[in-house]
């Protein structure tokens, strides 16, 4: 079931967001919103879908001065140099349940946009606050990117802000710098005769029964994708307490099953202590590491109290 | 710390030679570390150090003290001494941040310092010398300060505690008092011994003394030693000693500083130092241990001579398929030619890749006791022994890369911070 911006908006407020809203007509390009919202409420964003060729897709969400080379981001995602293209209308619909001229990050709280990879301009955090659609491209909502994070760390991600006009070398001793970012499930969007602007009740009939994102099920050849998958849940691990205590139990019963044949319970004791500790320590030292270095962020983005 | 790296030609040395750039035994044969020690005039880590250490921290000493990886020192026992009576001490190292992936090689130095920091409980300050890669292997500053940021992940991996440590890359830290310290360094030195230690003559021309890298090489390896260079960290500490991992080749860096130290009021660095980490295919003639540049000669079957190739060492992005194909293919083995011959001598535990690497990597002492018994009185094949190293390495490589990949650039930002350390003893 597709969000609706007033569903959007309304989860924003639960979650103390402070926003700014501003309707208007409906809007399908940059140039006309700027009509109806200045930018002293904010600075405008241009919102790219784009599609690999292994059907993954990207949210590219950009400062409208932000010059976004395709070839370049394409070849730091380690897809080489024509990897990456502008996504069919289709996808708009099937996979951010948004329409034309409307993608906005705010649409990955689909549960269908939950394999879109959502990249963010690093220019956003200077500024106070960023202009999105909520989902509808006759309302627009700005806000300062604390709030987007706070908004997409609800919804169990994690905000990615790139200098998406850095162009690094990419080589055979150079990896490719945002590779880490491709999504590991690709999706199939079944074809769909072309879509009016309204199709927000259409496609949640839809969605419902064709839109069901087909994870790929190329094994091990995509070494990249099982590997970016193996990460994903590796920094989980690090960052999420349940995960962590997971992990641990996991190791713990796993040596316990093999090692625990017949084995008086001292000695078994001290096995654990001998196997365990330098693996376990390594494992709480990262996650330590992490929560100091969110701590760390946080306190670098925190805006001064208020007298 | 690395400065002029040439490629060294296995000579039939009557001697032994041994310095930053250049490693090779005598007459072809092993490295005589017991000679080694009386030339430059260090002390060895004997066993009754090695309990020491076990006592005062209450933990088994790291697998590289108990194997001998770790096996010279300067100071380490006055250290432990101040340690007992309640005066701490820091740790530092240094990387010079290469274009390639890290190695197995590379990592050690990294993971004995770990474990020192945490039986230890004490900070730890790392430098990454892109300053010296950027001049030294032309790359463009933004390069090197990439290439650090890069590095620093894979060291951040390793396990180092972010409260107790910090890393700094010279392009974004020296400055201030360090720059100072740098100075008061380079005063110190006179020219004859910066001609020594750099092995320059009268013959050479001068641009290569007044190049800056020379002065800050020579200031490289001793600012960092003085906990002056770090006042957000040790305010007030001038005394404080410092603990330095390092390779044996470093020894001549760290004898200046340990030169220069006291004349400007400061506690002279400790040194512990490791022995060299062969290369896969093992060279006979010449190791190196712990640089970019890793010089071999393969006097493998088909007596190929090759230099600086991929295939000499493990790298923590090798895949488990690509460790084991290393492993089996390019591991230098002692075996012997035929299983019959080798069930009748046993295997050259001397010459053994395998061993040599299990005994690096292998914890648990009564295993690598049963294997080396096993396979050197001919009861255990290569192919066993092989096979356990492949699965040991490829434990730990999988395990760095999960660890790697949480280390995000915002910590690394966090990791770099000019910041004070407020539980670094804890």
């Amino acid at each position: 079931m597709g969000f609706s911006k007033d569903h959007l908006l309304a989860r924003l407020q639960e979650l103390q967001i402070d926003y700014s809203k501003y309707e208007h007509p409906p809007v399908l390009t940059v140039e006309e919103q700027a009509k109806y919202v200045s930018s002293s409420e904010g600075a405008l964003s241009k919102n790219l879908l784009l599609k690999d060729k292994k059907n993954r897709y990207y949210i590219v969400s950009a400062m409208t001065d932000t010059k976004v080379d395709m070839k370049v981001l394409s070849q730091r995602l380690g897809l080489g140099k024509g990897g990456i293209r502008m996504a069919p209308e289709e996808a708009l619909s099937e996979l951010l349940q948004v329409s034309l001229g409307c993608v906005t990050p705010f649409a990955v709280v689909n549960e269908s946009a939950r394999d879109v990879s959502l990249l963010l301009d690093q220019k956003f955090k200077n500024q106070t606050r960023c202009i999105f659609h909520p989902l509808s491209n006759d309302v627009s909502i700005s806000l300062n990117t604390l709030g987007l994070d706070k908004f997409l760390q609800s919804i169990g991600r994690d905000s990615v802000y790139i200098d998406l006009e850095a162009n690094p070398v990419v080589g055979k001793d150079q990896p490719p710098d945002l590779a880490v970012y491709v999504p590991s499930n690709s999706v199939v969007v079944p074809e769909l005769p072309t879509k009016t602007a309204s199709i927000q009740t259409a496609s949640k009939n839809v969605s419902a029964e064709k839109t069901k994102p087909v994870a790929s099920a190329k094994p091990s050849k995509l070494a990249s994708n099982v590997k970016s998958a193996v990460e994903d849940s590796a920094l989980l691990v690090f960052k999420n307490p349940e995960k962590f205590v997971e992990e641990i139990l996991d190791k713990t019963t796993a040596l316990l099953l093999s090692e625990g044949k017949g084995e008086n319970v001292e000695a078994l004791a001290e096995t654990f202590r001998k196997r365990l500790t330098s693996e376990f320590t390594h494992l709480a030292v990262m996650y330590k590491n992490t929560a100091y270095s969110q701590g760390f962020y946080a306190g670098t983005q925190s805006q001064p109290k208020r007298p | 710390m690395d400065v002029d790296k040439k490629d060294s030609i296995a000579s039939d040395s009557s001697e032994q030679v041994v310095n930053p750039w250049e490693v090779a035994a005598k007459d072809g044969g092993k490295i005589d570390y017991d000679k080694l020690i009386d030339q430059f005039g260090c002390q060895r880590l004997d066993d009754s150090l090695i309990d020491r250490v076990q006592r005062l921290t209450s933990r088994q000493p790291h697998v590289f003290l108990r194997r001998g990886v770790f096996f010279a020192h300067r100071d380490f026992n006055e250290v432990l001494d101040a340690y007992e009576r309640g005066d701490k001490f820091y740790l530092y190292t240094g990387r010079g941040p290469s274009s390639e992936a890290l190695h197995l090689g590379h990592l050690i130095p990294f993971m004995f310092t770990k474990y020192l920091q945490e039986a230890f409980k004490v900070p730890l300050v790392i430098q990454l010398t892109d300053d010296e890669k950027c001049m030294w292997k032309n790359l463009s500053v933004e390069e090197s300060q990439r290439l650090a940021r890069e590095n620093a992940k894979d060291i951040i991996a390793c396990g180092f505690d972010v409260t107790k440590t910090f890393i700094f890359s010279d392009f974004d830290y020296v400055g201030g008092a360090f720059y100072k310290n740098m100075v008061k360094v380079a005063k110190c030195v006179t020219l004859n011994k910066a001609m020594g230690i750099f092995g320059f003559s009268g013959e050479d021309h001068i641009g290569k003394l007044s190049f800056p890298p020379v002065q800050a090489c020579l200031s490289v390896p001793a600012v960092p030693s003085f906990p002056s260079s770090f006042p957000h960290l040790f305010p007030g500490k001038d005394k404080l000693r410092c603990l330095i991992p390092c390779a044996i080749d470093q020894d001549p860096y760290f004898r200046m500083t340990r030169d220069v130290a006291p004349r400007l009021g400061y506690s002279k660095p400790a040194l512990i130092e490791s022995s060299f980490f062969p290369a896969l295919q093992a060279s006979l003639h010449a190791f190196k241990l712990l640089s970019i540049l890793f010089i071999l000669f393969s006097q493998g079957e088909n007596g190929k001579m090759s230099a600086s190739d991929p295939n000499s060492a493990i790298y923590v992005t090798d895949t488990a398929k690509e460790i084991k194909n290393k492993i089996n293919r390019y591991a230098f083995s002692g075996g012997q030619d035929s299983i019959e011959k080798h069930r009748e001598i046993g295997a050259n535990l001397e010459v053994d890749i395998p061993v040599k690497y299990l005994s690096f990597f292998l914890d648990d002492d009564t295993e690598l006791e049963h294997i080396k018994k096993e396979y050197g009185e001919g009861r255990m094949l290569t192919g066993e022994v092989k096979k356990r190293l492949t699965e040991v390495l490829t434990e730990m490589v999988e395990r760095h890369r999960m660890a790697r990949a949480a280390v995000t650039d915002e910590m690394v930002d966090a990791f770099m911070a000019v910041r004070p350390l407020p539980s670094m003893f804890e």
